[in-house]
């Protein structure tokens, strides 16, 4: 496949709890979407915008109540579709993956997702070794006990579980909820990591944007089951005020920026990161 | 005198074997000393395993200490006469929303601890009320916590508390698993209770942003207590903190960088609003 | 499917009902099933169904939201139903093979069918009127005289509303882990029983890990906000009869002496 190709996409796509009942919600609203090979994208919404309904439409675990969902070009709700297959091609780590785990060893708990897609025996083992090696659990903890684990160590075993499956997008939603800093630090790098050395398609649920700015390339900014922002962080961030209106927060940087500017200092505002807002700072300082 | 005192506190989990021998032996707390004085809005940092949940569970007796010993209100917790009224003095908020609220109503789980230390049925209904006031969830009283949001239920564990007419409040990561929303609503519903109430608050936290308006900060890992100060004395050192992979706020970390880079800032900035005026100053003043 | 299930939910509302002690609303329940069960003939039957119309109006519960709690038993009595017009014996009324509608059976299922869809609406009114721990303290007081004889009643209420408080938060977490084995491609559909026995091990075993994981977290909470056993408890709202619970039980039993009248007279 060529680079730069659709991997996703999302056509009019809208969901509704109970339709056509007075209890009627609308999650999703007439959502129109193109994810490309190989991007890095974060969704970014407070809770109940319609953030995980989206994504678990990505993979079918969802079904829309209208409109359609391609992968690699093809209508995943054709009747004669195989949706087990695209489960495995579209990984999906839920938020608190280790709730999943359930083998006696992480080693077998690793080769579920693998046995599940019909592999060897043989290859199920080497996908399992590759997964964990990936997510850089050390050795010994191959043959313990899942709930023997640290907090960390469980969220890395179960991404493994994902990854053993060689998916070609992965959604991971709110992969660090209730880790400490360090925890947070090593599953993002982790997860940029390996998209780096992968090249796949990563689409990162969260509520942080301090945590997706530094990572992500793109971001779409879900509010009231819509997309409402979709660029780069610096495109998104730039709007932060109305962020804030829909009760999320910008890079704390961003708001650094704009004060500055506000203040008459002559500085761009489109830094997202700590670095680059120090060398902004720094090229306005020693104008 | 000090409201909370604690003076060599070693806790120790032990792991036994079927027959009752020792396995392992894992000290959560080594020989932790720290006096937190009534009133005081305090917050204990640390990664997962540093100990500080296991500290939180001995102000509350919930732990007792295997050496040492801590004192709560001037009461001995490992005296089980005290108990009750060491619970009672020094009320606990727990991590998980879910795990702690027990009934089915709002205003009847806020009730649940004055029920159990036997407060007379007219008084109850006042302090409830008034908990739930406190907290702003009064509107929500006759609502199931099913329906309330991660933040919302926080706010009902605290006025669940708040109901025993404590003189303390310990949370233990109350804000680990909300959203950016629910984060900010317990927070400011907690600084209110230290102001308004006078509650001293001890708030475990693994989160930095949320200890800058604290009075006093210790950070602990490995069981023992390896910093503490005012939250100013803290972040001035920011190569130790993220030599410990501590959480640094970005405008501090901005700042940081900044004087790395030959800026002459002040030694520690916390707010935005610091930062920007000293980089006005600076940019006005032509010292670069 | 398992959303659907309303027994045991509280409906919030302002009504009759809702302020009616837990206790007359248990014996209400009580004599309502018994009469239903009772009712022999159209007549009592109607008697019974348009008394049970005006609680329900009484309510201010939304019927819709009664009869969802239904859907949960359907197939359950449309098995029931068919196994009792099938395979009473009595007047063939229609034949298909070996099958028989006996005029017996017809009669027994309607009756059996519609009885089950009472009872249901009816205990269902009660849950709705009625908070879980109001419900468990109408037991308890009801029930408190167990305690000479050793029963711990007071620790089988706490039990009871602490599992109707877990109940949807473990359905909810149930399909969340269903979604997420679902996403390793795990399959919960096909297969002969013993393969879907075996299949739920990745929903069951984190299941439990999550049920006990919580259980051991309330047991903190609840030390530490005090608890220590029914002993010395005193509780918000008592259990205390108002003039309207009065005129409730009046109302109750001018039901069951009309009843027994109509049953006897016909």
């Amino acid at each position: 496949m060529a680079a730069n190709e659709n991997v996703l996409i999302m056509d009019h796509v809208s969901y509704k709890y109970s339709p056509g009942t007075a209890y009627e919600v609308t999650a999703l609203d007439d959502v129109s979407l193109t994810i490309k090979e190989g991007e890095f994208i974060g969704i970014i919404g407070h809770t109940g915008s319609g953030k995980s309904t989206l994504v678990q439409h990505l993979n079918g675990l969802m079904k829309a109540t209208e409109g359609h969902v391609y992968f690699n070009g093809q209508d995943i709700y054709d009747k004669d579709y195989n949706m087990k297959n695209l489960r495995t091609q579209v990984g999906m780590v839920f938020q608190y993956p280790e709730h999943q785990l359930f083998e006696t060893t992480v080693f077998e708990d690793v080769k579920f997702g693998p046995k599940n897609q019909g592999l060897s025996e043989e290859d199920q083992i080497k996908r399992a070794y590759e997964a964990l090696e990936l997510v850089k659990l050390p050795e010994e903890f191959f043959l313990a006990s899942p709930f023997e684990l640290s907090g960390g160590q469980k969220r890395r075993a179960a991404i493994a579980g994902v990854i053993a499956m060689k998916p070609s997008v992965l959604i991971l939603d709110e992969p660090t909820a209730g880790l400490d800093p360090k925890g947070r630090d090593d599953v993002l790098s982790l997860i940029s990591e390996m998209h780096e050395k992968r090249g796949d398609t990563v689409i990162l649920v969260s509520h942080s944007m301090e945590d997706v700015a530094n990572y992500v390339d793109r971001i779409i900014v879900m509010d009231t089951g819509k997309p409402v922002y979709d660029g780069t962080p610096s495109q998104v961030f730039a709007n932060y005020k109305e962020l804030e209106q829909m009760g999320l927060a910008a890079p704390a940087v961003t708001y650094v920026m704009n004060d500055l500017k506000d203040a008459g200092l002559d500085v761009a505002t489109t830094a997202t990161t700590v670095f680059e807002a120090r060398d902004e700072i720094l090229r306005m300082l020693n104008k | 005198m000090a409201f909370i005192k604690s003076k060599d506190l070693v806790h120790e989990y032990i792991r036994r074997d079927e027959e009752g021998n020792v396995e392992s032996i894992q000290t959560a707390l080594d020989h932790v000393n720290l006096n937190i004085e009534p009133g005081q809005f305090i917050s204990i940092l640390g990664h997962n395993g540093s100990g500080k949940s296991t500290f939180a569970k001995h102000i509350n007796a919930l732990l007792t200490p295997s050496e040492g010993m801590i004192l709560v209100d001037g009461m001995n917790t490992s005296d089980e006469e005290y108990t009750f009224s060491v619970r009672q003095a020094a009320g606990m908020v727990f991590q998980n929303p879910d795990n702690q609220i027990i009934a089915s109503v709002v205003d009847e789980d806020v009730a649940f601890g004055p029920e159990n230390i036997g407060i007379p049925t007219d008084q109850i209904i006042e302090r409830v009320e008034n908990a739930l006031k406190m907290v702003g969830m009064y509107k929500y009283k006759s609502h199931s916590p099913n329906k309330l949001s991660g933040g919302q239920k926080q706010r009902v564990a605290i006025a669940g508390v708040m109901a025993m007419e404590p003189k303390c409040i310990i949370l233990d990561e109350p804000t680990a698993m909300l959203d950016p929303d629910g984060r900010a609503d317990v927070l400011r519903a907690v600084h209110e209770l230290n102001k308004l109430k006078h509650i001293t608050v001890i708030l475990i936290t693994h989160y930095m942003e949320e200890v800058v308006d604290s009075d006093y900060v210790y950070v602990m890992e490995k069981g023992k207590i390896f910093m503490e100060g005012k939250p100013r004395e803290i972040f001035k050192d920011v190569e130790k903190l993220k030599e410990h992979s501590l959480d640094v706020p970005q405008v501090t970390l901005l700042a940081h960088e900044l004087k790395k880079a030959g800026v002459p800032l002040s030694d520690c900035i916390l707010t935005r609003q610091e930062l920007v005026d000293e980089l006005v100053k600076i940019k006005k003043g032509g010292q670069i | 499917m398992l959303r659907d299930i309303t027994i045991g939910q509280y409906y919030p509302a302002d009504s009759v009902l809702h302020s009616l002690d837990p206790r007359v609303k248990l014996f209400a329940t009580l004599v309502f099933i018994i009469t239903l069960f009772g009712a022999n003939n159209i007549f009592l039957f109607a008697f019974v169904l348009v008394t049970l119309i005006g609680i329900i109006k009484l309510s201010h519960v939304p019927f819709s939201f009664m009869v969802r709690g239904l859907r949960a038993i359907v197939v359950l009595l449309v098995i029931a139903g068919l196994f009792n017009m099938f395979l009473t014996p009595g007047r063939e009324l229609v034949r298909f093979g070996f099958l028989k509608i006996t005029d017996v059976g017809l009669k027994n299922a309607v009756l059996m069918t519609s009885r089950m869809v009472l009872l249901i609406i009816g205990t269902s009114v009660m849950t709705l009127t009625t908070t879980p721990n109001q419900l468990t303290d109408g037991l308890e007081k009801s029930f408190g005289f167990l305690k000479k004889v050793g029963v711990s009643v007071h620790e089988i209420a706490l039990m009871m509303s602490i599992a109707l408080r877990f109940i949807p938060i473990l359905v909810e977490e149930t399909d969340k882990i269903m979604k997420a084995q679902m996403a390793r491609g795990a399959d919960f559909e096909s297969g002969n029983i013993f393969q879907k026995a075996k299949n739920m091990v990745p929903l069951l075993v984190p299941l439990f890990v999550s049920a006990f994981r919580r259980a051991n977290d309330l047991s903190y909470a609840m030390e530490a906000r005090c608890y220590n056993g029914g002993e010395g408890r005193t509780k918000m709202r008592p259990l205390k009869y108002s003039s309207l619970d009065q005129r409730a039980y009046i109302c109750i039993f001018t039901y069951i002496i009309l009843f027994y009248a109509v049953k006897f007279v016909m």
